[in-house]
């Protein structure tokens, strides 16, 4: 299928509108991408026309949402070539199916016991295992990193030991773009028998993962990254983890039998799905999935490539101007700063500009440290971004640091 | 000058400013011309950590007012630092504790008071107001 960037700009309502009197130039896509109208139609269709409670109604109501939220799991696990549809659960998003799998391990693990980090991660995948930590007693490691925004592997190979039970790595980092060597890191983690939690939700609207052909523990993502609703994520579960791990929360749905003495957990997914789940959120990510398979990996990659290096090339001819993060694996992610300007004072210019991009430290302090500045610009694109649209960022920048300089 | 005197001021200054562009580079200018506070005063305890940019803030009583130096790492931030010290310093507490930001609505410029910009401007107005109550309950 050849690329239609102006058909494609079609299906995303909100790419027409203006912002403070300019047309939307929208760059903040690593925050959240934007919805197509395929997604926009489906929540607007499920409580149109089949609005029920699913999983326990005998009416065709529930029933119909019932297979449409079961299809919805199974289009994930086609898309992630998870080996069962029960190896999926939905979650409210990334950072619950983290703490989700956090809580899970507090039971297993005990004193003395390692967990590694990366330092590039997101504070939500750094707090919740120092919560875990100080609750087991476990030790937490951090993989550090180079000047280029890659982990230090061999660094890395030197904090493996017995000891290591947990391994979490984003696949790629949300501040800098830059994508981790995650098959390479998950095959040493298992030579010693420590299971990996990838976080994928930079990643799922970039690059389609194989959590089979990976041999992952555990990969999370979140819906609102990748076209689809917020207040919805997954968590891939490899079968063997699903039946170890205790269930997250009590509730309704997450049960077998119930009498006051004693209950007895459903098998997966329902183990890990306590009350009504997001239904519609479900349906709409079965939708935005299967709407960026139509437009298909290979072509998302090929423009976003394009706009990457048009990008990057462009903005590197403006003065004092430095990317941090640059490492040749990476995603549609530029992080930047000119000279001595506040990342703040350039945001708040380009918005009065009409472009949408992120400032500050993207919940990574660790890595802002690192380089010893407080914080960045991040212009991050998706396949819907025109090189217009560069050209258009690349001008207000350039203004931008007329104004503060 | 009182305090409302000087917001009908600033009111006046910037409606000379047909655009936006204009607008923001007067208050740049401004930022600029903020007299530094003492780099002693910038301890963590005077520091309003917002999660986009960070503001100090110093207060002293001098006589009857309260003399307030500030700073920031934006410079946008500190354009807007340099119109409330232009506003709340050399006044009394009672003045201050009186007194509102409504003006900065009428500047064009309340998306810079916003509590959700994380910039630490709100909560640098709320503690000028703080320092004015305390300033005011020891004074009685």
């Amino acid at each position: 299928m050849s690329f239609d960037i102006k058909k494609i700009r079609e299906d995303f309502p909100i790419l027409k509108r203006k912002v403070n009197n300019a047309p939307l130039v929208y760059l903040d896509n690593a925050a959240t991408s934007q919805k197509p109208q395929q997604v926009i139609d489906c929540i607007v269709a499920y409580y149109s026309n089949y609005n029920a409670n699913i999983h326990r109604g005998v009416h065709s109501l529930s029933q119909e949402a019932t297979d449409a939220y079961e299809k919805a799991r199974k289009t994930l696990q086609l898309h992630f070539n998870a080996a069962h549809s029960h190896e999926i659960l939905f979650t409210a998003g990334t950072t619950e199916s983290i703490n989700l799998v956090a809580s899970g391990f507090s039971e297993l693990l005990k004193t003395g016991d390692e967990i590694i980090v990366s330092a590039l991660e997101h504070h939500s995948n750094i707090v919740p295992w120092q919560m875990l930590c100080e609750r087991t007693g476990a030790i937490l490691k951090v993989i550090p990193m180079n000047e280029d925004g890659t982990l230090q592997m061999d660094r890395y190979s030197n904090l493996l030991n017995d000891n290591t039970k947990l391994v979490f790595v984003n696949h790629i980092s949300n501040a800098l773009g830059i994508i981790n060597p995650i098959k390479k890191i998950i095959e040493q983690a298992h030579q010693v028998g420590a299971a990996v939690l990838i976080d994928g939700a930079q990643a799922c609207s970039h690059i389609k993962a194989d959590v089979q052909a990976l041999d992952v523990d555990f990969y999370v993502t979140s819906a609102h990254k990748m076209c689809g609703p917020t207040g919805v994520g997954m968590l891939y579960i490899k079968e063997a983890w699903g039946k170890t791990l205790p269930p997250y929360q009590g509730g309704g749905e997450m049960i077998a039998t119930v009498t006051f003495e004693k209950t007895t957990y459903a098998e997966m997914p329902h183990k890990f799905e306590a009350g009504t789940p997001n239904i519609c959120g479900g349906i709409a990510f079965g939708a935005a999935v299967d709407y960026l398979n139509s437009i298909g990996f290979d072509a998302i990659k090929k423009q976003e490539e394009a706009l990457l290096s048009y990008a990057t090339e462009q903005l590197l001819q403006i003065d004092g101007l430095k990317i941090y993060g640059t490492a040749s694996e990476k995603t549609s992610v530029i992080s930047f700063n000119v000279s001595e300007i506040h990342p703040y004072d350039i945001g708040t210019i380009l918005d009065k500009l009409g472009i949408a991009v992120r400032t500050g430290q993207h919940c990574t302090q660790p890595i802002m440290d690192f380089y010893g500045i407080p914080g960045t610009v991040r212009a991050s694109f998706a396949f819907y971004n025109t090189k217009e649209e560069v050209d258009a960022l690349v001008n207000a920048v350039k203004r931008a640091t007329m104004m503060l300089s | 000058m009182t305090i409302k005197e000087i917001q009908e001021e600033l009111i006046d200054e910037f409606a000379m400013f047909d655009d936006w562009m204009q607008k923001y580079e007067y208050m740049i200018d401004l930022g600029k011309t903020l007299p530094l506070i003492d780099a002693e005063k910038k301890t963590d305890d005077k520091l309003i950590k917002g999660c986009q940019s960070k503001v100090w803030l110093n207060s002293e009583m001098q006589e009857d007012k309260i003399v307030f130096t500030a700073d920031s790492d934006a410079i946008i931030t500190k354009g807007i630092i340099a119109i409330m010290i232009r506003v709340f310093s050399h006044q009394t507490p009672d003045a201050i504790v009186a007194a509102n930001t409504d003006f900065i609505a009428e500047i064009g410029l309340q998306e810079h008071l916003s509590p959700t910009r994380a910039n630490g401007l709100v909560s640098m107005v709320k503690q000028m107001k703080l320092y004015a109550i305390a300033y005011q309950a020891t004074n009685k």
